[in-house]
């Protein structure tokens, strides 16, 4: 079905329904891309909710998603279509008396083809978003494979003809940015740059991500790691990490932020011991290697302070 | 509206964002669905369809606040002005309190309102007065007393709840937040009536910004070096990419008789399908040295991160890193490695350093001769990066020349302008007749063009015959 937006806040309504909360910029492209009919290729770090943004649009538009993962290697036949080879090899040997035309002609059509994402997109009678994830990943020339769905939203296929779309997808590429890509395709895309959100958003998505959580303490989360990113690490924290790094302190009934049990639980949001050290150096936090080894174990419950979810200062 | 699209477009270009045609109209359809009162949806629109690199975001920014910014100030604040009563002297004080309460709320309408009101005071702004934007902030900003408003606010954020450097490194990080919030609002309160006096074109012109590319590299700010840092990976990686697909497309071989004359069996004889040998590739070693003192440091850098990514165009690759003394260095550079952090552990721990740390050629090129000689031979290109600042120490010219002559050809990239080569201590006229090629390399961009054009056989061919 047709979403009947109006306006890009009604994106942003349809898409925070979903759970994916929006900000102005990405309700702007959305709801451009669905008014022109274009491409959105979002691009920016792993982890900020690029291919989020798909499933999100799937589900406020109640469409079916069709995804194509791009891996270095991946190639027209599974990419596009492919003809069914064992298929064709037993249709030839079944029929010993048919004439060369009646078999070129039965061999290379629909019954022998098989769909791969791209031509299923194209070909679905129900509109559907189209999610090509890390596209990145794929060499530089193969790229240009894509061009001709992104622009007019058609396949060719030699033996059969041009496929055009029966209904305009919406589609979404992601990028990590780990390589360039080509102008050809960044030409033919919205270009939607998806950094690292703002505290407030962050907070909210906190907020609506893990319905538990405090106002204070999702503040405390969002604020430590906005400032963990302007530390230079190798691999800085992600949304979805800190939404990790929320639900383990909610997990652990940790409902006050503070010093020991931010150092001691920073291994949810880095991945790099180097990282983990540079992080504990630079927001002054204790080393949990040196706590006081007669000190309870932090991640054990202790029968003798108070349960989760009290505060443990009481 | 097409009007100012289309001078917004061309400030773009001028700006150095290759904007296409196909992209301009695709801004225009998209602004017939936008909402123009909105700006940040405006905001969004001209970046989705006009911008599509990161690292253009930043002028696609300035130029985007000088045409589109808010023009309201002097109607909407008319009305709010007297803050003091009539008659009553300015008092700096009270004034400087309100913007501190400003910023500890956050309270991005009053802030407007009170910077509106110090651009008033502060900037002495005059109509026509040949002076750049940035001055008028920098006036603005001192009068506001930025470092005495950052520990009052420190102060006032955090009189509740600080029990550890923990919470006061927060603390910090939320005030600087809230800093650079107010000197952002002040420049683009200045900016605005700028463009109010001037016209946008005018100010857009006098405020456009380097692109991250053509930023100079020995005079960069910290905080552009981080973000040269960003797009440096993902250039080098296509560099790389680029190449290597050269070399898989390129030109053909000699003819291969024995597999011609194999695959011809095949058709009884009939030389059907002539076989090439794949071209033979000659690789060369390279030998990268490196002045790593104080600002040489980041362009060594950039330098090695780029050479790195095409390592696969040498045998062989070799750094070294000198500053009053050489060193090996190779140890801590490689394909994959962080080149921030290897720096910073080469500084560290490498013996580059022998005096005082202010640059030594001449002594850096003895030690290489006496200890590393092996390390150039025919089959090396050398590759020197520095700027020939010698600190009036003796050039060691001789020492140059006993390496330039072992070597198969011999670079030198210079990241000073040509103008200040031989100006003060700088001793480049002494080295450049013992170089094949010397350079200017400046930025990003013409390190990037160099490298790329040092991997080509026909560059190498050239340096070889000069």
């Amino acid at each position: 079905m047709n979403p009947d937006w109006t306006s890009p806040s009604d994106v942003s309504e349809a898409l925070a329904a979903t759970g994916y909360l929006s900000d102005a910029k990405i309700a702007q492209v959305v709801f451009l891309a669905e008014r022109l009919d274009k491409p959105i290729l979002a691009e920016g770090p792993a982890g900020v909710g690029k291919t989020a943004l798909a499933l999100g649009l799937a589900a406020a538009t109640g469409r079916r998603l069709v995804r194509l993962q791009c891996y270095e290697g991946l190639d027209e036949a599974k990419a596009l279509y492919e003809w069914d080879y064992h298929k064709q090899l037993l249709r030839l040997q079944s029929d010993e008396g048919a004439t060369w035309d009646e078999l070129e002609g039965d061999i290379f059509s629909e019954p022998f083809l098989l769909t791969r994402p791209l031509l299923e997109a194209i070909r679905s009678p129900e509109p559907v978003v189209l999610l090509i994830d890390e596209v990145d990943r794929v060499e530089l020339e193969t790229e240009a494979l894509l061009l001709e769905i992104l622009d007019s939203f058609q396949v060719t296929i030699p033996e059969l003809g041009t496929v055009e779309a029966v209904t305009t997808p919406i589609v979404v590429l992601t990028s990590n940015n780990t390589r360039e890509l080509s102008e050809a395709l960044k030409r033919r895309c919205l270009y939607l740059h998806m950094p690292y959100p703002t505290i407030e958003r962050e907070r909210a998505i906190l907020r609506s991500r893990v319905p538990d959580i405090q106002e204070a303490m999702a503040e405390r989360i969002a604020r430590t790691v906005a400032t963990i990113r302007t530390v230079n690490v190798k691999k800085a924290p992600s949304v979805s990490e800190s939404l990790d790094w929320a639900r383990t302190l909610l997990a652990l009934g940790i409902v006050e932020l503070d010093d020991e049990h931010a150092s001691e639980t920073l291994h949810v949001l880095l991945k790099y011991q180097s990282d983990i050290d540079k992080v504990l150096d630079e927001l002054s936090l204790p080393d949990p290697s040196l706590a006081d080894p007669s000190l309870p174990d932090p991640l054990l419950p202790d029968p003798s302070l108070p349960g989760p979810g009290e505060p443990a200062s009481a | 509206m097409r009007d100012v699209l289309s001078a917004f477009v061309a400030e773009l270009r001028a700006a150095g964002i290759p904007v296409s045609m196909v992209e301009a109209l695709d801004a225009a359809a998209a602004l017939s669905h936008t909402d123009l009162s909105e700006r940040e949806h405006l905001r969004a629109a001209l970046a989705a369809t006009l911008v599509k690199h990161p690292r253009h975001q930043r002028a696609f920014d300035v130029a985007f606040d000088v045409f589109f910014g808010t023009r309201k100030t002097s109607g909407a604040d008319a009305e709010s002005k007297p803050l003091a009563p009539e008659g009553s002297p300015f008092d700096d004080d009270s004034f400087r309190n309100e913007v501190l309460a400003a910023l500890a709320s956050d309270d991005r309408d009053a802030l407007r309102r009170l910077v509106g009101e110090a651009v008033d005071r502060y900037s002495g702004m005059e109509p026509g007065r040949p002076v750049g934007g940035r001055y008028y902030t920098y006036r603005v900003m001192r009068r506001l007393d930025a470092d005495d408003l950052l520990i009052r606010l420190l102060t006032a954020l955090g009189s509740a709840d600080v029990d550890s450097p923990f919470d006061e490194r927060l603390l910090e990080s939320r005030a600087a937040a809230a800093l650079a919030a107010l000197r952002r609002t002040v420049d683009e309160e200045v900016t605005m009536r700028l463009v109010d006096e001037r016209g946008a074109e005018t100010v857009a012109a006098s405020r456009r910004m380097a692109l991250l590319e053509d930023i100079d590299l020995m005079h960069a700010t910290r905080a552009e070096i981080d973000e040269i840092e960003q797009i440096v990976g993902p250039l080098a990686r296509k560099l790389a990419t680029r190449l290597s697909h050269r070399r898989r497309h390129g030109r053909k071989g000699r003819l291969d008789v024995r597999r011609t004359i194999r695959s011809s069996l095949g058709h009884g004889g009939v030389l059907l399908d002539p076989q090439f040998k794949p071209p033979r590739i000659a690789k060369p070693e390279i030998v990268v040295v490196c002045d790593v003192s104080g600002s040489m440091a980041t362009f060594a850098r950039f330098t090695l991160q780029l050479t790195y990514a095409i390592a696969s165009e040498f045998s062989k690759v070799r750094t070294f890193a000198f500053i009053d003394g050489i060193d090996e260095v190779t140890r801590y550079f490689g394909p994959d490695v962080d080149f921030a952090e290897a720096v910073v552990r080469m500084s560290a721990e490498a013996s580059i350093v022998r005096r005082d740390g202010h640059s030594d050629y001449g002594r850096s090129f003895e030690e290489m001769v006496d200890r590393y000689a092996d390390a150039v031979t025919p089959r090396t290109t050398l590759l020197v990066t520095g700027d020939a600042r010698n600190n009036y120490r003796p050039a060691g010219a001789e020492h140059l020349a006993t390496l330039a002559a072992s070597a198969r050809a011999t670079f030198w990239l210079n990241p000073e302008p040509r103008r200040f080569w031989d100006t003060g201590d700088s001793v480049m006229a002494t080295f450049t007749p013992l170089c094949d090629v010397v350079e200017q390399v400046r930025t990003l961009r013409e390190l990037e063009t160099f490298v790329e054009s040092a991997a080509l056989p026909a560059f190498r061919a050239r340096a070889a015959a000069s």
